[in-house]
């Protein structure tokens, strides 16, 4: 049986986009998997009482080592803000390439606490920083220090200590490029470096709470229960200074989509299900339920969509328990069908996610094809002609040139870079000034003017003629031959319109990284949560791959 | 120390900014990325480019032609290179390219080692009295390698370099009859049994 790769036509539509969920796929579960057998360290912890100071931790194996160096230093509560605007947080970081020589953490830190001001240098990889959240810390620190353990609840509400507010990486404010290391076989997979700080910070988060405890009432105070810890993660808030990487990495968007298809489709595709596979399937199904009944937000939007979830979840759940027979051939094609016609996006998607559970000989050799190497697709191939070129458009995006840009709510926004901050934002293009600074990311719009100004050209003209007449459109003739060798490079849907959720392109990215409850605080940022539940570094050796459900 | 990252981000935005498309923007911040990888000065040419711009104008180069000559002004190192790069497959029937008067033509030199990619063909880039030898975008070998700033290039010739080899035959000879001494002479039983052994062709 040959099942056909799901049509990017419905699959990279925006709101189906912002409908996918973690999978075995997803970043922070790739990167444990990886660095799993690596030997983990704390190698300084020089905190004062109050927990401000130096600490360094560490990943080794054979002769390279990665090294987590932690600033934390102490804040007003005045000073204390999760927006991109701020300039001083709870603690800073950054991943250094080997151990750090005294000079180096010297230099650190005066530079990392700085973050966007401050320079790193080619031997520093990944920068961070993080504010806590100061009712569960302070309350987790009283706890401990009483010889109690804290609260369950109030933390299972929140479901962390620190949340870290912009993880930089790949050449930002120094850092090293990311040519330099691409060919380190274990950072193959995408983001592998930001998620290990990511994931180092939370057990500094750990230490230094018990430290801070510690010093508070050293004969009284206890640990923070290793459970509890598992159960904690790292928080994060995401604004719109994600949104347009997935625009501008076509390539990379594009094998991250196609990853998860090609997964689905080679499910789909097993004749025989193995009892232990249906049976872990339907175990993770379940146990994930917790997950969705736990995840807090106040967004009416999301609200909805968890209901939507919910619901469909349990009528599927049913129709598993009691009428689908995992016995006949081609059982998960059976049930992607079936989750087509009765389920909305989001169950669909949280299904596929959970299909990939049994199969780590699927998904494992997909993992490594998720990076890209983009600088091979930049040049254009001129020598092509205007009605190849108009052909690759109309297969490829017949939907977007039939929308009419001249209607007012099809243009109504414009994509651009902050001068205070540098970052990307997206405004009301009747309202607000500087549209004309407007960034490359209207595709769908430029896509159509490409489309009228082919119309009007002579088909066996080569495109090295026709960019000599049209310079305005280079920038969209590059995407559409992209799209040509890779069909999920292109979200297919106006990222101008009045209608665009922004947060559905966060949360596409987010669900790679493998965050979980996505917590919209407005329709441009989200709070989520990263590694709650995951193996603390000291259970990494053997750890249960299916974590994130227990 | 800037990372190259960083280069090619700001260059585009600044070329996007000094009034390029952004399609043509994306090619100068991958160009001048290449330039500085490359040890050449890209930032500092690329400035100073822009400067002159904003002061005067450049003639746009559409259409190159195997002797290319300025009305005017001199040609834009983007715009001439640009249309280099997009035409050089129907350039390549050409042995030598020649400009008159390109500003600024080290923001010129990537296009051309991009095109040499492209073909598969080495390049020779002539400015004045510098050469730079352009390997397929891999490399670049240069007899000037000053980290200035060079304003115009009043006589700029391009090279198609044939695919061929830079030695003679007996000279491949008498190296390939040295690295036969890394070979041991086969046994006759031994070649009984290689590949193939036992079997016909012809089935």
């Amino acid at each position: 049986m040959n099942v056909a790769l799901r049509d990017p036509n419905v699959i990279m539509k925006l709101s189906r986009l912002g409908s996918f969920h973690q999978s075995k796929l997803s970043f922070l579960r790739s990167f444990l998997k990886e660095f799993k057998d690596w030997e983990y360290r704390r190698d300084l912890f020089d905190l004062d009482e109050f927990g401000f100071g130096v600490a360094v931790y560490s990943f080794k194996k054979n002769s390279r080592v990665y090294s987590l160096i932690c600033f934390a230093n102490q804040l007003d509560e005045n000073e204390r803000s999760d927006r991109v605007i701020a300039t001083k947080w709870d603690a800073a970081f950054t991943l250094h390439d080997g151990v750090p020589t005294k000079k180096d953490i010297e230099r650190l830190k005066n530079e990392v606490p700085k973050q966007e001001v401050g320079r790193l240098s080619y031997k520093e990889l990944t920068l961070s920083r993080a504010n806590k959240s100061v009712r569960v810390f302070n309350h987790v620190v009283e706890s401990l220090s009483n010889g109690k353990q804290p609260n369950k609840e109030l933390l299972s509400e929140v479901g962390y200590l620190y949340r870290t507010t912009a993880v930089y990486g790949s050449g930002k404010f120094g850092l090293a490029d990311r040519f330099r290391i691409k060919d380190r076989e274990e950072i193959y997979g995408p983001f592998r470096l930001e998620m290990m700080l990511v994931y180092l910070v939370r057990q500094f988060t750990f230490d230094q709470v018990n430290h801070v405890a510690k010093n508070k009432n050293p004969k009284k105070a206890v640990k923070l229960d290793l459970e509890i810890c598992r159960n904690l993660g790292i928080g994060n808030s995401t604004g719109l200074g994600m949104a347009p990487f997935i625009v501008n990495h076509p390539t990379l968007l594009n094998n991250w989509i196609y990853s998860r298809e090609v997964a689905l489709k080679k499910i789909r595709e097993i004749k025989n299900i193995e009892n232990k596979h249906s049976e872990l399937f339907k175990h993770c199904l379940k146990r994930s339920i917790k997950n969705v009944t736990s995840w807090n937000t106040e967004s009416e939007y999301q609200q909805k969509k968890i209901k939507s979830l919910l619901n469909d979840l349990n009528i599927f759940i049913n129709f598993l328990e009691n009428i689908f027979d995992f016995s006949k051939e081609f059982a998960f094609n059976e049930i992607y069908s079936w989750l087509e016609k009765n389920s909305g996006d989001e169950c669909i998607e949280y299904v596929v996610s959970m299909m990939m559970e049994p199969y780590d000989d699927i998904i494992n050799p997909l993992i490594n094809k998720m990076s890209s190497e983009e600088e091979k697709y930049f040049n254009i191939p001129t020598n092509r002609t205007v009605s190849e070129l108009r052909n690759i458009l109309e297969s490829k995006y017949s939907k977007i040139i039939n929308i009419d840009f001249s209607k007012k709510e099809n243009n109504q926004n414009f994509w651009f870079i902050s001068k205070n901050k540098e970052e990307p934002r997206l405004a009301d293009r009747f309202t607000e000034k500087g549209s004309e600074l407007e960034q490359p990311l209207a595709i769908a719009r430029d896509i159509k003017k490409l489309y009228e100004a082919l119309s009007t050209s002579k088909n066996s003209s080569t495109i090295d003629k026709f960019l000599a007449n049209n310079s305005d459109l280079r920038h969209v003739v590059r995407r559409a031959f992209i799209i040509e060798k890779f069909p999920y490079s292109e979200i297919q849907d106006n990222t101008i319109g009045q209608s665009i959720v922004p947060i559905d392109m966060l949360r596409l990215k987010l669900s790679f990284f493998g965050a979980l409850k996505f917590d919209p605080r407005s329709d441009k940022w989200l709070r989520i949560c990263m590694f709650q539940g995951a193996p603390l570094p000291e259970q990494l050796k053997n750890y249960d791959d299916h974590w994130i459900y227990n | 120390m800037k990372s190259l990252s960083e280069i090619e981000t700001v260059s585009k935005r600044s070329s996007r900014a000094a009034g390029f498309t952004w399609g043509i923007a994306e090619e100068v911040g991958k160009n001048t990325k290449m330039l500085e990888m490359f040890g050449l000065p890209g930032i500092k040419n690329l400035n100073y480019y822009f400067r002159l711009r904003s002061k005067k104008n450049f003639e746009k180069l559409n259409l190159v032609s195997d002797k290319n000559k300025t009305e005017k002004n001199e040609f834009c190192p983007i715009f001439a290179g640009l249309s280099f790069l997009d035409q050089v497959r129907s350039l390549e029937s050409l042995s030598e390219i020649e400009f008159e008067r390109i500003a600024c033509p080290l923001i010129f030199l990537p296009f051309v080692s991009r095109a040499s990619e492209i073909i598969g063909k080495k390049l020779e880039l002539n400015v004045d009295d510098k050469v730079f030898l352009l390997n397929y975008n891999n490399s670049i070998y240069s007899n000037s390698l000053s980290n200035g700033i060079i304003e115009v290039g009043n006589n700029v010739l391009i090279k198609f370099k044939e695919n061929k080899d830079s030695f003679k035959e007996n000279e491949w000879k008498e190296l390939y009859k040295l690295s036969e001494d890394t070979f041991v002479e086969e046994s006759d039983s031994l070649k009984q049994d290689g590949a193939g052994a036992g079997l016909t062709d012809n089935d």
